[in-house]
């Protein structure tokens, strides 16, 4: 049974449909990427699906329970957790208080809340940096206290949203490696990357977005030949003018 | 620190042997402020939700307390907590408004601001409720009434006050209720997406917060044997209350209190010697003055700064 399913999923801004009837399911264990030039609406599904935005028809099944409605935190508790592509870290608490809050949403009672936070923050690699104020942080630590505070809320389904972007090449490695860490410890996983080459690597499956449809879905190999994929990022002409 | 702390308790439950009926007063009303400001401090402070109309849970308070005490010969003190109850109830109202139709900023400051003034001039015009000039309370000296022959009673009963708002506040600070507060104060939407019930914890931060408030209505009108709509719903004393934890650090323990210790005896010398000869009104330019120099030199506080220096000085972290 797939661990979510989206149905008809639409969402429109005045008269932009930013997403339109998207249909879309992840398979427990999988990880899934969700591509498509800027502006195909990529993250106004993860704001749908996360229940930041409410969709104007379509279901969301989480687990067998439709989640359509339900407010983020009810989300977040039910499995869901997701990171923010402009990263929102409590600015004046460390790195071991940040990942705390998403701790006490699977342990209650503070003190347990911060040994589970400190196992989360050593295994994102941030150890040795757990009491300093996040607003003090690189980016590149910074993305990592967003992924360690989705990670500490349990999550059975983690939604990343772009979190490779302005990073280094080392530091994509280094990112890429600890996604397929926590993949490989049971969490699926909805990646929204720009970064091909990472996007390729980890995913078993892609979607391709366009102005808020589906356009194309398939393994990696076939999207990164697809007509359709290519024209909606290089333009009608490049497909015209290129080689059979 | 735990021990000076317990030092500093200990000190001011010995103090009122040595006080001059003046300092005495002096006392009661830094207690008293400290015990506002604290109250004030759990929802203003750690959920930073700006309320600037706390003085309407104290007009509430107070009022219910009075007129229970009058008309039906209810004593105070069970008159007190059913005032901290109606508080509490005006507090869910407002939250609710506030919270369940997302008004953040100036925009709660505002609604807050509103509701305690709706308050006051309803009271005003309500003649069972004294009307514009208040309710008097008949000095009997019965501390079934309230009232005490002798000033330290009340001294006591201020720092218990003060005292039971800080425990409160220092539980709620360390349990999962205070640090999803604070991760609702510096990002709500990160908060939310972390499995953090923001409404329901601003809520429930909004009714501790005004039933603690309301408590403290009963005992302003029962210090003062009398109280008017002007200065129970007013918003000088709303004012009051949020002053003393912003310049001694909102969202701190000890905070509220450091800046009760600070701006109520500058309150009371400038109303002393700057009161008379058409200067009434000139500890509010003192208040603008501290207040601007708090904003620009201490954003987070004298509390938190304070902390920082001592413990360099002991040559701890933290």
């Amino acid at each position: 049974m797939s661990l979510l399913v989206a149905r008809g999923l639409s969402k429109r801004f005045g008269g932009l449909h930013a997403v339109a009837r998207l249909d879309m399911e992840i398979a427990r264990g999988e990880m899934l990427g969700l591509i498509g030039p800027n502006g195909a609406g990529k993250t106004t599904v993860f704001n749908l699906l996360s229940g930041f935005l409410v969709p104007d028809a379509g279901d969301i099944v989480l687990d067998g329970h439709s989640i359509v409605g339900l407010p983020p935190h009810a989300i977040c508790r039910l499995g869901l957790a997701r990171t923010f592509q402009i990263v929102r870290p409590f600015p004046r608490m460390t790195v071991l208080e940040n990942v705390r809050v998403g701790a006490l949403a699977r342990c209650p009672r503070a003190p347990e809340a911060l040994a589970r936070a400190r196992e989360v923050v050593a295994r994102v690699g941030l150890g040795p940096r757990e009491r300093v104020a996040a607003g003090a942080l690189t980016l590149a630590d910074r993305k990592r206290l967003e992924l360690a505070r989705a990670l500490a809320t349990g999550p059975t389904l983690l939604l990343l949203d772009e979190v490779m972007a302005g990073l280094n090449p080392t530091e994509i490695e280094t990112i890429i490696q600890l996604i397929r860490a926590i993949h490989a410890s049971g969490v699926s996983i909805l990646l929204i990357e720009h970064n091909m080459r990472a996007v390729m690597a980890l995913s078993q499956r892609i979607v391709v977005l366009s102005f808020g449809e589906r356009i194309a879905e398939g393994a990696p190999a076939e999207i990164a030949h697809h007509p359709k994929v290519v024209e909606a990022y290089l333009g009608e002409e490049y497909v015209r003018a290129a080689p059979a | 620190m735990k021990w000076v702390l317990v030092a500093g308790v200990l000190a001011l439950l010995a103090l009122p042997a040595v006080l001059s009926s003046y300092a005495l007063t002096l006392f009661i009303l830094i207690f008293f402020y400290g015990f506002l400001g604290q109250a004030w401090n759990i929802v203003g402070g750690y959920a930073g939700q700006l309320s600037a109309g706390h003085a309407a849970f104290v007009g509430v308070g107070g009022y219910t307390a009075t007129m229970l005490s009058i008309e039906l010969g209810l004593t105070p003190w069970v008159g007190m907590l059913i005032g901290g109850v109606l508080a509490a109830l005006l507090g869910a109202i407002i939250g609710y408004l506030g919270f369940r139709f997302g008004l953040r900023g100036f925009y709660f400051v505002l609604l807050t601001v509103a509701f305690a003034e709706i308050c006051r001039v309803a009271v005003s015009n309500i003649d069972a409720l004294g009307g514009p000039l208040g309710l008097y309370i008949t000095f009997t000296g019965n501390p079934r009434q309230f009232q005490f022959q002798d000033g330290r009673v009340y001294y006591y009963i201020a720092l218990a006050l003060m005292l039971v708002a800080t425990l409160t506040a220092w539980a709620i600070e360390r349990r999962r209720f205070g640090i999803y507060l604070a991760a609702i104060r510096e990002d709500e939407a990160a908060a939310e997406a972390l499995g953090v019930n923001a409404f329901k914890y601003k809520m429930l931060a909004m009714v501790v917060s005004s039933f603690l408030t309301g408590l403290g209505g009963t005992f302003y009108a029962f210090y003062l044997f009398s109280l008017q709509p002007n200065t129970l719903f007013g918003i000088p004393l709303s004012v009051e209350i949020i002053i003393r934890p912003i310049v001694g650090g909102a969202g701190t323990l000890l905070g509220p209190i450091l800046g009760s210790f600070i701006l109520t005896p500058l309150a009371e010398i400038s109303r002393l010697y700057l009161g008379q000869g058409g200067l009434h009104g000139a500890h509010l330019i003192a208040y603008g003055v501290l207040l601007i120099g708090v904003v620009l030199f201490l954003p987070e506080g004298v509390y938190p700064r304070l902390r920082r220096a001592l413990a360099r000085r002991s040559g701890q972290t933290r």
